[in-house]
This record gives C-alpha cells, structure tokens and sequence, in this order.
C-alpha cells in the first residue's frame, strides 16, 4: 500500500516538474527571440533607419518608404475590414437567433481566421493584381483587410454577448427602435471590447508578410501612389534579411525590431484596455 | 397632428430597421461570398495545371520548370513532415503549459505568464525565419545535429531520418521552429478548456485523494478530452499555414530526402520563393493548385477543430 503511495506521489511530483518545465521552455524562447531582437536591432537602429529611403546594397539608407508604405496599407486595411466585420458580429450576436445563416457564417468565419494568409495573397492576386495587371498598395491593403474581417467579426460577436440582455430589454422598453438600441447602447457598451479586436487585428496585420508578397510586392523608392507596387517593412525585411549584404541585413535586424516592439505593444496595450475596461463595468 | 409625426417617425423607424438590419446581414452574408470567392478563384487559376496533370499532379515529384513538368509530393510531403514533428514536440509542451497555468502557477503570476505566452503567438513569422536563420540555425548546426548524427544516426531504423550533413536549415529546424510557433495557440486552447471543468468535480478527485496530476490525467483530461483534440487541429492548422518561418530555414530544395536534416520544401515557402518569379502559364497555374491544396487541407483541418470546440462548448452549455 506504501509502495503505491509514494509512486503516486513520485508521479506526480515528475509530472509537476515536467509541467513548469514546460512553462519555462515556453518562455525561453520567447526570451531568446527578443534578445536576439534587441542585441542586433538596436545598434542597427540609427535615425537614418527613419529619415531615408531604403538603400541599393552597399550605400546607407533607412526605412523610410517601408515604415509609410506598412502604414498606409495597414491604415487602408484596417478601414476597409473592421466595418464589414463589426456589421457582420452585430449581425451574428444580434440577428442571428434564426436561420443558416448565422452559424453557417460563424463557422466560416472561425476557419477562415486561421486559414493561411498566403492563400488570401494568392487570392488577390488571382482577383485584383492579374485584371489590373500591376502589383499595387491596394491590393496588398485587400489583401490585409480580408485578414482584419474574421477577426473582429470574432471580437465583436463575443463582446455584444457579454452586454446583458436586460440593457436591451431596457431600451426596447423606453420605445426605441432596433437600429438605435444596437448603435447607441448594445455597441456603446461593448465599445471598448471591440476596439480591443480591432488592435489585435492591427498587431496582426502589421506583421504578416505572405499576403503582401504577391500584392504590394516592393518599391525601392518614396510612392504615395497606392495604385503602386508599395515598400512595406515585411517584405523589405524578408528581401534584405534573405540578401547576401551585411548592410542589408542590419536593416533588416532594425526593421525586425520596430515591427515586434509595435506589435507587442499593440498586443499589450489592447489587452491592458480590455482590462480596464472591464473592471470599471 | 402629433399623431402624424408619430406615425410618420414610426414609419422611418420601421425603415431604418429594415436598412440596418439587411446592412449587416449582408455583411456576414460576405464571409460566405469570400469563402466561395477564394475557393472559385484558386479553382480557375489551377485549371491549366489540373488539366495538364491530372491526379497525377499529388504523387509526383517532378518540379522541372525549365520542362514543364510539375508535381506537389515534394511539397506536401515537407508541409506534413515539418508540421509533424512541430505537433509532436507541441502538445506535451502545450499540455505542460496549460496544466501549470490552471493548476500550479500561484494567482498573481497566472495573467502575466499567461500574456507571455500569448505574446510568443503575437511575434509576427517573419520574425521567427530571422531569428531560426541566423540565430537558432547555427547553433543547431553546430551542436545539435553533429550530435543527431553520431548518436540516433547510426542506429537501425531511425538512423536514416537522422543523418546528412549538419547544416543547421532544413525539415527539422523548420518543424521546431513551427512547433515554438504553435505552443501558445495549442496552450491557451487547452487553458480555455481546462478552465470550463467544474469545479466540484475536481474537488470530489481530490477529496478521493487524488494527486494533482492524477487529477489532471484521469478528470479533466478525459473531461475535455474533445476540447484538448480541437485545440490540437487549430494548432496544426496553424501550422500547415505558416508561410514565412518555414521560407527562411527550410532550405527550398525540390529534393525528396529520407533524412530530416535535409533542406525540402513546403507548400507554403514554395508559393513565397518562387510565385513572384514564376514564368509561363503553367509554372503559375501549379503554384496556385499548390495553393488550392493547402486551403483544402487546411480548411478539411480547421474545420474538424471548430466543430470539436463546439461539441465541448454544446455540451457545457447543456450541463450548465
């Protein structure tokens, strides 16, 4: 009896160790990577890195188009995709109680959020890039935003069936109509849920490469045409990190670094917000 | 006549009702349109190859631009290999992961680490192929294969997998890399999971006796066992998928090699390296239908995962 008593307790105990070994293998990495990131980002990390275009091998430059062009499309994605997605959770939270087509686009939705990105590039470029026959910065802010959709449809279904039906019972109540309870109080209320998602979809946007591949391709020089190829920090970072150039690949190392310290923070202050907000409820 | 604007603003109402609602109906109605568009549009662009290859187009190792000749085992074998091996290393680590997090971790620790771990999921893969090239690629090169080769390479039966050059790039760097990838959307799936066991039923095991890991292993595991599987496929999805870690270090040759050290290819760094360069309708045509395949798969995938998760999610709001 003893001797199944203490191999229970062996057990477990391995067991447990394994568990924080786990643990600290996890976060190992995570250690590792950002050291990495910050023991080569940052003495590449000079104020040309923000004031100049990115250069041809062997000459000096920045990362000035890049940084823009990732901006703008990031910008332009995200405003084309977190409307249609807050529509379409409102439509899946709210509406949803009958019919196909809730679930069936639930379902949808929630394999589409982690289909794999390089197929929605090969999308855009099969729908958008062949008919106008250039790669282009709009095309890459498609493809982004087609990435933005699932995500905040997510969130903001989630976040709308938190709000307690009594709110809505409340309005309805007081004679207002469907379209102001849902705009003026049930979304209100799940406000800061939403814009939680919407950050979290800007985090990941900001550093997908796959899609722009194929879309805003690259551009050596300053565009502020969208309807260009379009420099964006991912691409510019997989081409110069790939290169043989050290100066290349030192820009590379700083425009690795800028991207993770945004999205990390994106990440952080989106859940931080969340937080907040939840505890003020 | 205030009876009028009232019916008059009733009307308006009624109207403004109908335009919202049909507003975001349509919009979800998109979701499906864009599913359908993107199946439709990889189906059309496949077509050239499909109709040049036929069936023949999954067994074959061919991939001869120069002749024309194309065929996606080798791809597909490497996207397989490489997200093997990162599930195999994943889902004890995951499982360690999530059981620290809901059961040993003292409270105040539990958020923080718990954000760490979701972090490892927010560095953007392009990172990750940076850091495995230059960083982890060497090192593993240096240390680890030369080991890899002396000791597993000349044993029986899995010699093979083992030995070849240490190069540091190739399947195996590529499924760690992935498998560090997918730890934490693994883990935080299995934490979500553990999380919904009641718990009086974890009290009652323990008030049997029961070790926290016996807890673990014989209550919550069969309990959510479902949920735990789910988890897993969204992590494998995820892992078919990845585009970028796998390009920088899995070396891009279209060579079929017994040997895990060996650089190959998946599906997805064959469409990053070679689509922007492709030349001729045909060489364009097999990328897309390689591209077709791996949506499938991963669609058959994550599709198998989300109705997992619901089954656990259904059943929960049943017994609650």
């Amino acid at each position: 009896m003893l001797n199944l008593y203490t191999r229970r307790r062996i057990v477990n105990a391995i067991g447990l160790v394994i568990s924080m070994l786990a643990m600290a293998f996890g976060l190992f990495w995570l250690c590792w990577i950002l050291w990495t990131l910050l023991e080569h980002g940052l003495p590449a990390l000079a104020p040309v890195v923000f004031t100049q275009m990115t250069p041809p091998p062997g000459s000096d430059g920045g990362l000035l188009n890049a940084i823009a062009g990732s901006l703008a499309m990031t910008l332009v994605g995200t405003l084309i995709g977190t409307p249609i997605g807050i529509f379409a959770g409102t439509y899946l939270a709210e509406f949803g109680q009958r019919g196909w087509l809730a679930p069936v686009t639930r379902f949808i939705n929630d394999v589409l959020l982690s289909a794999p990105s390089i197929v929605i590039g090969l999308f855009v470029y099969e729908v958008y890039v062949i008919r106008v026959k250039h790669f282009s910065g709009w095309a890459g802010a498609l493809a982004l935003s087609i990435i933005v959709i699932p995500i905040v449809i997510r969130t903001t279904e989630n976040m709308l069936r938190l709000v307690p039906t009594t709110l809505r019972e409340a309005a309805a109540a007081l004679g207002a109509p469907q379209w102001k309870i849902i705009n003026f109080v049930t979304l209100r209320a799940a406000r800061a849920g939403i814009i939680t998602g919407v950050m979290l979809a800007i985090a990941r946007i900001s550093g997908e490469t796959a899609p722009l591949l194929f879309t805003a391709l690259n551009n050596q020089f300053w565009s502020s045409n969208m309807d260009q190829p379009m420099a964006n920090l991912p691409v510019v970072i997989f081409q110069f990190a790939m290169s043989p150039y050290e100066d290349w690949q030192k820009l590379a190392w700083a425009g690795a670094l800028l991207i993770t310290v945004s999205v990390l923070t994106l990440n952080i202050l989106a859940r931080v917000l969340f937080r907040q907000s939840a505890t003020t409820h | 006549m205030p009876k009028f604007l009232h019916e008059a603003s009733l009307k308006r109402h009624t109207i403004l009702d109908l335009l919202f609602r049909n507003l975001t109906r349509v919009s979800a109605f998109g979701v499906l349109v864009l599913l359908a568009a993107i199946i439709g549009s990889l189906v059309v662009g496949s077509m050239p190859a499909i109709r040049a290859f036929g069936f023949g187009f999954l067994t074959s190792s061919d991939w001869d631009p120069v002749n024309d000749q194309f065929g996606a085992l080798i791809p597909i074998f490497g996207t397989l290999v490489t997200s093997g091996i990162a599930l195999l290393i994943a889902i004890p680590v995951s499982f360690g992961i999530a059981l620290f997090l809901t059961e040993l971790s003292p409270r105040i620790l539990r958020r923080p680490l718990g954000i760490a771990i979701e972090l490892l999921a927010g560095i953007p893969s392009i990172i990750y192929g940076m850091w495995g090239l230059f960083v982890f690629a060497p090192l593993f090169a240096d240390h680890v294969e030369p080991w890899l080769n002396d000791r597993i390479g000349a044993m029986p039966y899995l010699g093979p997998f083992f030995s070849g050059p240490p190069m540091g790039i190739g399947m195996l760097t590529a499924g760690i890399i992935l498998s560090i990838m997918i730890i934490p959307f693994i883990a935080s799936v299995m934490r979500d999971v553990f999380e919904v066991v009641p718990t009086l039923l974890k009290e009652s095991a323990y008030g049997l006796g029961a070790t926290t890991w016996e807890v673990m292993w014989k209550v919550v595991l069969p309990y959510t066992r479902i949920g735990v599987v789910g988890g897993i496929m969204l992590g494998l999805g995820r892992a078919l998928g990845e585009t970028m870690a796998v390009t920088f270090v899995i070396g891009n040759s279209h060579e079929l090699s017994k040997s895990l050290l060996m650089p190959g290819n998946s599906i997805a760094s064959a469409l990053a390296n070679e689509f922007t360069e492709a030349y001729g309708e045909l060489y364009t045509s097999a990328l897309i239908e390689l591209g077709l395949i791996l949506f499938f798969i991963t669609f058959v995938v994550l599709s198998l995962a989300r109705y997992m998760l619901y089954k656990l999610g259904k059943r929960e709001g049943q017994a609650a």
